[in-house]
């Protein structure tokens, strides 16, 4: 990646440049970061949503962001107990 | 007449917010505009000085919120654009507390009729004083400064006034220096442009002339004679819809020169 951008623009020493890549990289970071009110919203409609179609072990469920150098994921682990046949109640 | 109300904001201080709402503020009322500036630092007021109208204070806001007088007893005109701009002064000796996001939009709604202008001089901060300013606005103009603080802030408050609905958001990129951005030491427009990714309405450059104008209390765009005099006017007209090309300061043409220079080897 270093290569590149010293073969393309010969100023990947910058103080411009690192400045940028430190930025897009944090504000990755704070766009991504959740306060746990809404993830406890989030958790709750999603309990909400599952349950119509399958019966969840609510008590070991996991949810939450996970971030890596410029990804984020929805990551969550919900125990599945029964899956509900025929068409969801609506 | 139902104004447009817009806020003036940034998140971190001290990048030119109140600067900034004095100028565009003095800058639309020259363009024939009736124009009220609202200082929405409470216990920390500063527009009134950068205005040269803090001689001139009877009420303030707070009065009016609490009923010790009308609101044309606390506007204060500008006599040098007599008609056109006023100013609303905040209350020195009180906190961010002494008023209600209620209350902020009830005054922007008192306003409206009267002017075709409300800008909103927001502190610094996320807190209640932020919440405040935005509250009765129904626009925003973010101020940064090409520097990782007031990027990195201008960011989450961009993001805060999305989910209040205030729309158009759009940025100010202050105290640019073309000469440091051309040595690749300092971020670009661009570069500013893609962490940030909102429509931009100016770039104001670097100028004695701010502090100059804020020493004697005489915004730059009474004069217009200065860049950063230049800049406010253009981002004044911008807001009246006008299409104004931005200033080229071509640090970006003569660093991509520069570089080829460098490559080539002359």
């Amino acid at each position: 990646m270093s290569f590149f951008s010293n073969l393309l623009g010969g100023k990947s020493n910058s103080s411009a440049k690192v400045a940028k890549d430190r930025l897009t990289l944090v504000i990755s970071h704070d766009r991504t970061d959740i306060s746990p009110q809404l993830l406890e919203n989030l958790r709750k409609e999603m309990i909400a949503v599952l349950t119509k179609y399958m019966e969840i072990d609510e008590s070991n469920i996991d949810i939450g962001l996970d971030s890596n150098d410029r990804e984020t994921s929805l990551v969550a682990n919900i125990p599945v107990v029964r899956i509900k046949r025929g068409q969801p109640n609506r | 007449m139902s104004a447009r109300v817009i806020v003036i904001t940034s998140g971190k201080g001290g990048v030119g917010k109140t600067t900034s709402t004095a100028n565009i503020s003095v800058a639309l009322a020259k363009r024939g505009k009736k124009v009220v500036a609202v200082d929405g630092d409470i216990g920390l007021r500063n527009l009134d000085m950068v205005m040269g109208l803090e001689n001139r204070i009877v009420y303030n806001y707070i009065d009016v919120i609490e009923n010790n007088c009308k609101l044309p007893q606390a506007l204060v005109q500008d006599k040098r654009l007599k008609g056109y701009l006023s100013l609303l002064p905040a209350a020195q000796t009180r906190t961010k507390d002494a008023v209600t996001p209620e209350q902020m939009i009830e005054l922007c709604d008192k306003l409206r009729p009267e002017f075709d202008f409300v800008i909103l001089d927001c502190p610094a901060g996320i807190e209640g004083g932020f919440r405040n300013a935005a509250a009765g606005a129904d626009e925003a103009l973010v101020i940064t400064t090409p520097e990782i603080p007031a990027v990195r802030d201008a960011d989450r408050i961009i993001g805060m006034l999305e989910s209040m609905g205030k729309s158009p958001i759009r940025l100010i990129i202050n105290r640019f220096r073309p000469i440091m951005v051309q040595n690749n030491d300092m971020l670009s427009q661009d570069d500013v442009l893609d962490i940030l990714s909102v429509d931009l309405i100016g770039v104001v450059p670097e100028d004695d002339g701010v502090i100059r104008a804020s020493n004697s209390g005489e915004p730059l765009t009474f004069e217009q004679s200065t860049p950063a005099g230049e800049a406010y006017a253009n981002i004044a007209a911008r807001i009246l819809g006008e299409n104004v090309p931005m200033l080229q300061f071509d640090a970006n043409s003569q660093s991509f020169l520069s570089g080829f220079k460098k490559m080539f080897g002359f």
